[in-house]
């Protein structure tokens, strides 16, 4: 069984390196900084204990008032995971670090979430849009699109 | 002797070509026959499932979740009904779990029938052992039609259990059909398994080495098949089928082959767990008592299954409304796509057609 790790022991974890980083904590899920997030994804991977070498799944989703990014984070090796969250705010040009250079796993799904929610990866090596076309306007899974 | 001024070549493969499997486009730089660039382009069959998703009652998506890998229909309905399932605090009857069990692994026999024969064909056995898949697969698809009346998109699950109960003749079917279907794997395997042209042809190309599987989240066969042991089924069990005996096949060189070998394989264990599964089968009720539209409290839920391509997730937020807020898919063909690059240079221009056939993808599911 997949454990879930507890969001307090790694927050706990994460606040010694660094400090500023971690905003939010709740049973399910950490939410840290949107600056501090290659660090500390940079710091889950790396740390043997955590080892988070699996990149599960991106999603983002359109709250209004700010963007949420979700990364589930699953270590092979220790058969546990982690719910990493991060927000991201303005409509206009949202910008967020790429993680391709931890996980090349995010690179079709940063580009996904660049092309329908519109948000810019800071560092993706190839970001333009995946399934729509380049002169598409608009990012149709906004909730304000339609 | 003077050189000769070469420069490399694009080729377009797709986005219409047999041997992309659907609407996909592979934008090749050759140096004669060598692949030294290659771009995947994507987006052809985008329908915008996830915002269709957003103005759907929950019910309403299982329809569109058939059209997302359309070669595994059940395994769609499956992983979307246990994450609705898993935010909405709903359990299901024993017969249920049971008949989930039953159809999904059936579903993954069905799926990788078609993956192996249309990779087959890629190899250059034209549409002989294709066929011969093809004959096993219809004995499924006609036990799916005497459940859910179709014969691709089944729309059979629903959150809860299931529309209707099985009919009386589908166990004696599907037991024939389990007690045929080991001959019929062991004949693929005496015409094919050492087979020379195979080995030739599919040994030691598009190698995928374990550490990039990890990286690239590559799962299902492709991931099992580069010697990493990782199946939902059994390090994250969903459903019950922590109840059951099986083995997780794997590779370790990670090429062609071993991901063929790794499908035929599966086929195998999937058997194992349908006669385990039909021994067990309860009798009882096969729909808990769901309300017409449900509400589920806010919140978020990831419910994922062992899909015959690799993870199938449903990531759901919900408002507490009778549409999900968000529905985000996380579609394995389109993750195992990532190091097709990789997979692809250094290698002639007719083994790319076999690398890309090897991986098993649905358009479907890729573009969403």
């Amino acid at each position: 069984m997949t454990v879930s790790l507890s969001a307090w022991d790694v927050a706990n974890q994460i606040k010694e390196q660094f400090p500023d980083a971690v905003s939010e904590i709740n049973d399910q899920a950490i939410l840290v900084r949107s600056e501090s997030l290659f660090e500390v994804a940079q710091y889950l991977k790396n740390r043997p204990e955590l080892n988070f070498d699996y990149l599960n799944y991106i999603s983002a989703v359109d709250y209004f008032d700010y963007f949420e990014l979700v990364y589930q984070l699953i270590s092979i090796n220790h058969n546990h995971s982690l719910i990493l969250k991060t927000r991201c705010y303005g409509r206009d040009n949202p910008t967020l670090p790429s993680l391709v250079s931890l996980w090349r796993g995010a690179d079709f799904q940063e580009r996904e979430i660049y092309d329908l929610i519109g948000i810019t990866f800071k560092g993706h090596p190839n970001l333009k849009r995946i399934v729509l076309w380049d002169g598409f306007q608009g990012h149709p899974l906004r909730k304000d699109y339609l | 002797m003077m050189a000769i001024k070469t420069e490399p070549f694009v080729l377009n493969i797709g986005p219409v070509h047999p041997s992309t499997h659907g609407v996909f486009r592979m934008r090749a730089t050759l140096d004669g026959e060598v692949i030294v660039n290659l771009e995947p382009v994507f987006g052809y069959l985008h329908r915008g499932i996830e915002k269709l998703a957003e103005e759907r009652t929950y019910t309403g998506i299982i329809p569109l979740t058939d059209r997302l890998d359309y070669l595994a229909s059940m395994s769609n309905n499956l992983a979307y009904v246990l994450a609705v399932e898993k935010l909405a605090g709903i359990s299901i009857p024993e017969r249920a779990e049971y008949l989930r069990v039953i159809i999904a692994e059936l579903q993954r026999i069905a799926s990788h029938l078609i993956a192996v024969g249309a990779f087959l064909n890629d190899c250059g056995a034209f549409f002989t052992p294709f066929l011969y898949m093809f004959r096993e697969r219809e004995k499924i698809v006609d036990l799916f039609e005497m459940l859910s009346g179709q014969r691709l998109l089944y729309n059979y699950m629903r959150i809860g259990g299931f529309t209707q109960d099985i009919p009386d003749e589908f166990l004696p079917a599907l037991d024939k059909f389990v007690k045929q279907m080991p001959s019929f794997i062991d004949e693929y395997d005496y015409l094919l398994k050492e087979n020379e042209i195979l080995l030739a042809r599919a040994k030691g190309v598009g190698i995928l080495p374990k550490e990039l599987a990890i990286n690239i989240s590559a799962s299902g066969p492709v991931l099992r098949a580069s010697g990493v042991k990782w199946d939902i089924r059994k390090v994250d069990p969903y459903s019950i089928y922590d109840r059951f005996e099986f083995d997780i096949p794997t590779g370790t060189a990670g090429d062609c082959y071993d991901r063929y070998r790794v499908r035929v394989e599966e086929m195998r264990q999937s058997l194992r767990i349908i006669r385990q599964a039909m021994e067990q089968l309860p009798a009882g009720p096969i729909r808990s008592e769901v309300p017409h539209l449900v509400r589920p409290p806010a919140g978020e839920a990831y419910g994922h299954i062992e899909a015959p391509k690799g993870e199938l997730g449903f990531y759901l937020v919900s408002d507490n409304s009778i549409a999900p807020y968000r529905c985000h898919i996380r579609a394995p063909s389109l993750l195992n796509l990532t190091a097709l690059r990789d997979m692809m240079i250094g290698w002639k221009i007719q083994d790319a057609i076999i690398i890309f056939g090897s991986i098993d993808i649905t358009m479907g599911e890729v573009d969403r």
